[in-house]
């Protein structure tokens, strides 16, 4: 069977797998030399593909416990952050940190250790995590924690499949007084103006920017930074205020510009400067959306990542350290624009400080942004490797299609750790993605 | 107003499951009836979080026609809406030698299926409503070679829910008759199906759903299904036993 990520780059023919037990999944890491587990497929490139047996999670779907105290669940792997927010966002609870789609399986948030609009403020997933079930290489399950088997939790998170098969999870949701989100938008001229309101919005609990890409010389970088808070009850207008969760209107009123036609890179220049100079003109517009068109403005289109058509798309996500920030993102960004069209938006975000043993966020800025799969876009893309390496940046392995072993290597030291935390779980030769062969993890 | 409850019959199966889903999210109570119940409890769980409504199990083997009654007699309530999934393939091969074989799928498919529908039929005719909803097969539409066992089974059953239908429509009892063309599930794992034809368990619920909500009497889940079948049903005889289907 054909698989790919959400990417739809490379293409791998692997044998996939849907075991519904944990018996059968024992049993299939028996009969076969390595496996890889695979969630929902929305990491980009070759993460979740085993030629001999890619395991995929869905039958895993089952929630377990929820403690209305204290907002902690307790759910299978393959439960989709989407199924825990439709559960409990009426009951007054959300996800603590969210990527921006609600369709990844709790298993994929845990080993990306996926991070949000607000890693500043909450860090990245693991800050929710208080234990996970892995299956190791001779199919006992550890149940791990920080404090319990510590060193097979630290790699599991972040560890993109690598050290075994996560089967449940324990995860703590975060009290919201309803399903509303006040944002702010705050148009920045250039990269510096987009920074600085980074920097002077660091008690914002969400923040991001859209980059034009576009733009060169005096308006490089020029961006969209926009906020987001959790709207309280005293926020909402009095006819939402009696039910603060039923985000659902029916038919939308006017909104010039939908946002996941802003985000398709290809149709989205004009909307990015409509959208640009009105936040201007508002000042500091504020506006109350729902979590859905806040958290997840891609999720409206299904299979949004066909519009590339058949070659594909790649993306590049790099975080940046904050001192080098600045001068390696003109870097990043001049290069981008000079190269023309290959990629129109990029989202930028300011990272909190974290130090776990594989995960991707370091303090600093965060780049992403996707290229259809060309000669010269896979060019282009070794030479942001190249600009983010001298910058001392690292890149994050669920966006990554095509980055060479010795890339990263050179751009992240724990490699060597990490490797030899596979070797000591016995997991080197069990646990095997194309991504780790082709990276050599 | 509290919803009526929704009994599921032969609740693991995977279409079942779906079913059950969307009917708890539409905020119903949920009767689980299967064999071997209690292995159903992380299905329960699972539902009453997602959904806070009250799930319960039952032990239920549509063989054991004998106990028919006892089985609803004994349910907390008395359903609303009662969904039967039971049903079991085996292999034509093995069915046109072994007869025990063919036996069992032929009571499996209709005779234990009829018999509980016809006792629920009686409970809600005198209860002068409810809905029953019945998944048989296109297989049932024509027998074929490759599988006229459990395909006249389901032609059985696909008649005694079109008799029932006509005999409760003028008492306020509705029943729906579900001829899923390929679904992907348990039943069907490890056959390579075409994905046109093929639908999800989801879109079999959401089909159910609907005909249940609608009133609707016969639904094939996908539309092009209702195509096939006039097709297949529409080749003279002479031809058609002459064809590899
Ligand atoms: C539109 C879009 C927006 C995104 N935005 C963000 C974002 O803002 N922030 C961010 O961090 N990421 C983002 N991502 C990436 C995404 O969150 C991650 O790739 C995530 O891991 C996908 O989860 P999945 O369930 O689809 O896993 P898959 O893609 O199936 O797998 C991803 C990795 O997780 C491993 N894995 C999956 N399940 C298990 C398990 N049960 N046990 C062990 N290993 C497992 C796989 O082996 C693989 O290495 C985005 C992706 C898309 C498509
Ligand atoms: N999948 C398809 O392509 C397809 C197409 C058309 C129609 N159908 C019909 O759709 C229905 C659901 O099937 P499915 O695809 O979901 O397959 P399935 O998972 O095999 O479901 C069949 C269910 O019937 C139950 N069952 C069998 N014998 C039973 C008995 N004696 N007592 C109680 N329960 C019994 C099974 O229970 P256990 O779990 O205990 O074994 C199983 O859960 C069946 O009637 C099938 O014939 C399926």
């Amino acid at each position: 069977m054909k698989q790919s990520g959400w990417g739809r780059f490379p293409v791998i023919e692997a044998q996939v797998f849907r075991p519904r037990t944990e018996t059968e999944l024992a049993a299939l890491l028996d009969r076969h030399k390595s496996v890889i587990a695979r969630g929902n497929g929305r990491a980009y490139g070759d993460s979740a593909i085993n030629r001999t047996a890619t395991l995929q999670t869905s039958h895993f779907d089952k929630l377990i416990a929820f403690d209305t105290g204290t907002g902690q669940v307790v759910a299978e792997a393959g439960v989709l952050l989407g199924d825990l927010i439709a559960a409990f966002l009426p009951q007054g609870w959300f996800p603590l940190v969210t990527p921006g789609t609600k369709f990844v399986t709790i298993g994929g948030a845990i080993a990306a250790d996926v991070h949000g609009k607000n890693h500043h403020k909450d860090g990245s997933f693991r800050a929710c995590v208080d234990w996970i079930d892995v299956m190791g290489p001779d199919g006992k399950v550890t149940r791990c924690s920080r404090d319990e088997n510590a060193v097979l939790f630290d790699h599991t998170l972040g560890g993109m499949g690598l050290t075994g098969i996560i089967l449940r999870a324990a995860i703590r949701l975060r009290p919201v007084e309803s399903g509303w989100i006040r944002q702010t938008t705050i148009p920045a001229p250039n990269l510096q103006a987009a920074m600085a309101a980074f920097e002077a919005e660091k008690d914002a609990t969400y923040s991001v920017a859209w980059i034009d890409c576009l733009a060169e010389g005096e308006g490089l970088g020029r961006s969209l930074v926009m906020l987001g808070e959790h709207a309280t009850r005293q926020d909402l207008a009095p006819a939402q205020r009696t039910q603060p969760f039923q985000t659902k209107r029916p038919p939308r009123r006017r909104v010039p510009i939908d946002l996941p036609a802003f985000t398709l890179n290809r149709l989205s220049v004009r909307a990015f400067n409509t959208l640009y100079y009105r936040a201007g003109e508002r000042k500091s517009g504020e506006q109350i959306v729902d979590w859905d068109r806040y958290f997840y403005p891609l999720d409206a289109i299904l299979d949004w990542n066909r519009i590339y058509g058949r070659k594909g798309f790649a993306q590049f996500q790099c975080v940046l350290p904050l001192d080098r920030a600045e001068t390696g993102l003109s870097s990043l960004l001049r290069t981008i624009a000079e190269a023309g069209s290959a990629s129109f938006l990029a989202v930028l975000k300011r990272f909190g400080p974290q130090d776990s043993p594989f995960s991707f966020p370091m303090e600093g800025y965060t780049l992403a942004l996707d290229f259809p799969v060309t000669a010269k876009t896979l060019a282009l893309l070794d030479r942001l490797d190249r600009i983010t390496l001298y910058h001392g940046g690292r890149f994050y392995l669920a966006k990554d299609s095509r980055m060479r072993a010795e890339t990263l290597r050179a751009a992240d030291p724990r490699v060597a750790s990490f490797k030899q935390a596979r070797t000591d779980l016995g997991t080197t030769r069990r646990f095997v993605s194309t991504q780790a062969e082709r990276l050599e993890l | 107003m509290s919803k009526l409850p929704v009994l599921i019959l032969g609740a693991r199966s995977d279409m079942a499951r779906a079913v059950a889903h969307k009917f708890a999210a539409l905020g119903h109570p949920i009767q689980l009836a299967a064999r071997n119940a209690e292995s159903m409890q992380a299905d329960r769980m699972d539902m009453e979080l997602r959904y806070r409504v009250p799930i319960s199990l039952h032990e239920f083997d549509v063989l054991d026609t004998a106990h028919h009654g006892d089985f609803v007699a004994a349910l907390p309530d008395l359903p609303g809406i009662a969904v039967c999934a039971v049903g079991i393939m085996g292999e034509q091969a093995v069915n046109e030698k072994d007869r025990a074989a063919a036996s069992l799928v032929m009571r499996s498919n209709y005779e234990g299926p009829a018999s509980i529908l016809a006792e629920l039929a009686n409970r809600f005719d005198a209860s002068g409503r409810g809905t029953l909803v019945g998944i048989s097969s296109v297989a049932g539409e024509r027998g074929r070679a490759t599988n006229y066992v459990y395909g006249s089974a389901k032609a059985g059953f696909t008649a005694f829910l079109s008799g029932l239908r006509n005999r409760l429509a003028k008492r306020g009892v509705h029943v729906v008759t579900v001829l899923p063309g390929f679904v992907a599930t348990r039943m069907t794992e490890g056959m390579d199906l075409p994905a046109r034809l093929t639908a999800q368990p989801e879109e079999v619920a959401e089909a159910i759903a609907k005909a249940v909500e609608r009133g609707r009497d016969v639904v094939y889940v996908r539309p092009i299904w209702r195509l096939v079948m006039l097709i297949i049903r529409s080749i003279p005889e002479r031809i058609f036993k002459k064809l590899k289907l």
